[in-house]
């Protein structure tokens, strides 16, 4: 029915407006309630930033899943470089690349600063060394320790170090991270809902004259609950944009330093703010807390305000 | 229209307000309820208006037996009543149109019928053109009258005052009065818990008096001619 549906919208608008009208006339407390939401869902969000950023400026270690191959010292270069192209057209490679001894030798003395201590040496002493990539298909575990035994098998390989363990150990690191964002998410929700709450509970006690005679006139609860829940759900709605603008702001203060620190390492890495999908789920979450809280006070409140007296 | 059955209230502190007190209000009639404080006019009122339900006995209003009515439907019974209350209950932060509003609003009536009937209540209590004025601004008579647009702007068949007139000097508790035996002219039951003896009296109408919650030494009688006789409660059931 078009009548009964104008009536619902009407009815909705009418809590909405008032419920806007009400938290404007008491700008402080708003403020203040606001601004605690806010702060406590800024934390969570902020440390999803920073995880997320950390595994983007990480990610290319994940490709580096590999092997060094370490030739024995008195290999030539030329052998190195027969065995490197075998290796190379192998099943399951997708590169292999050789740095020879004398080209380490080069890089080490240029990057380390130990070039006249090298000079006194009498020969060099870096071995020669290959670089195998997988392909992507043949990166699993056992696939590669075949792939090690292999190398391994070669007379002229020292060793073959797996460059795995590492990159699995910084993922463990940062798994835990992502649980400690998830924990701190769940906890300082909580405290977004009873903050909320007690919040909602004053109100309802500060209106209980207006809510007795509501009822005395035939509101039902559905109808006093309703300006509450929408303010819960404003309150959280605007909590969640204050976390927005401070973890946005945050980001601004930390990116300069982040991309001196990625030239530093000569990377491309760009410290990112929250993007479009976490503003989402932040906003979403922020009106869900708001709305539970809200729903929990005025369940607990209104049943308790009863007209009493003539 | 409402039918006391043997009913008694006592209070979870122990006083007994009503012992065994039977009485039948019909259709269209207009009735006072009298006697001292504390002997329990307001808690008739309460019984009627169903903020409290009875410890024994039966009380049924517009057909339902309150101490049976499931709470849900509570807001729907109140909505078949208009209650008027002797410090009238306004919102004082609210405009005189809001707080006349609030049964309509409450019962998800539309806009455009909540503007028409909330000037027609207000026109019938004399108030028309008061409708954005706080109700701070007005005289006591006048939030008063404000009370008794709100208990009838939703038309309800049944209205119930309790000591309305108790604030107000003489004329003003005359005018309050004529509002209700206007309502009352048009069919609307009226129950008026009062003090105020000189106005019943004048009234010529039926006067219940009450004594410690029993039908008290002045009895249940109808004040003057042209009133119909109270029908024995054999003759209701």
């Amino acid at each position: 029915m078009p009548g009964s549906l104008s009536n619902w919208i009407a009815r909705h608008a009418h809590a909405l407006v008032s419920t806007t009208g009400h938290l404007g006339r008491h700008g402080l407390a708003t403020v203040f309630t606001v601004a605690v939401m806010g702060l406590a869902l800024a934390l969570p969000l902020a440390l999803n930033v920073l995880v997320r950023n950390v595994r983007d400026a990480t990610g290319d270690f994940s490709e580096a899943v590999g092997l060094s191959v370490y030739f024995k010292p008195e290999v030539p270069e030329q052998k190195a470089r027969q065995m490197a192209k075998s290796a190379g057209e192998r099943t399951g490679v997708a590169s292999a690349t050789l740095i020879t001894a004398s080209e380490a030798l080069a890089e080490f003395r240029t990057q380390s600063g130990f070039g006249a201590a090298l000079d006194a040496l009498p020969d060099n002493p870096l071995p020669n060394v290959l670089t195998i990539r997988p392909s992507p298909d043949a990166a699993s575990p056992p696939q590669l320790e075949a792939l090690r035994s292999y190398l391994l098998s070669w007379p002229e390989v020292d060793s073959v170090q797996l460059d795995r363990d590492w990159v699995l150990r910084f993922s463990a690191i940062l798994e835990l991270l992502r649980r400690v964002v998830l924990i701190t998410a769940v906890l300082l929700g909580a405290g977004v809902i009873a903050v909320v709450g007690n919040t909602i509970r004053l109100e309802i006690l500060n209106r209980s004259a207006e809510i007795e005679v509501t009822k005395l006139v035939g509101g039902t609860n559905a109808f006093v609950r309703r300006p509450f829940l929408y303010a819960g759900v404003l309150y959280g709605l605007l909590a969640g944009l204050i976390a927005w603008s401070l973890v946005a702001l945050a980001r601004a203060s930390v990116a300069p330093a982040a991309l001196r620190l990625a030239t530093a390492y000569g990377s491309g890495f760009t410290f990112k703010g929250p993007s479009l999908a976490e503003l989402g789920i932040l906003l979403l979450a922020g009106m869900a807390l708001g709305w539970l809280g809200a729903w929990i006070a005025a369940a607990r409140q209104l049943a308790r305000i009863e007209p009493r007296t003539v | 229209m409402i039918s006391f059955e043997r009913v008694s209230k006592r209070y979870p502190n122990g006083r007994e307000a009503l012992s065994d007190l039977s009485f039948a209000i019909h259709d269209g009639e207009m009735v006072f309820l009298t006697g001292r404080s504390g002997a329990g006019k307001s808690t008739v009122l309460k019984l009627i208006a169903l903020l409290e339900r009875p410890t024994r006995g039966q009380v049924l209003v517009n057909g339902d037996n309150t101490a049976r009515l499931p709470l849900r439907r509570v807001p729907l019974f109140r909505r078949r009543l208009g209650v008027v209350f002797q410090d009238h209950r306004l919102l004082m932060d609210r405009p005189v149109f809001d707080n006349v509003a609030l049964p309509l609003i409450v019962a998800d009536t539309s806009f455009r019928e909540i503007e028409k009937r909330v000037r027609a209540a207000l026109d019938q209590v004399g108030l028309l053109g008061k409708e954005r004025v706080a109700p701070l601004e007005l005289s006591v008579g006048e939030q008063q009258r404000v009370g008794i647009a709100r208990a009838i702007v939703s038309k309800p068949p049944l209205l119930v005052a309790d000591e309305p007139t108790g604030n107000l000097d003489a004329t003003l508790a005359a005018e309050v009065m004529g509002l209700f035996r206007r309502f009352n002219e048009v069919g609307v039951t009226v129950v008026v818990a009062t003090h105020d003896l000189h106005l019943v009296r004048a009234s010529g109408l039926r006067e219940i008096v009450l004594d410690d919650g029993r039908i008290g030494g002045g009895g249940d009688h109808d004040g003057g001619p042209g009133q119909p006789p109270l029908p024995s409660m054999q003759a209701l059931r």
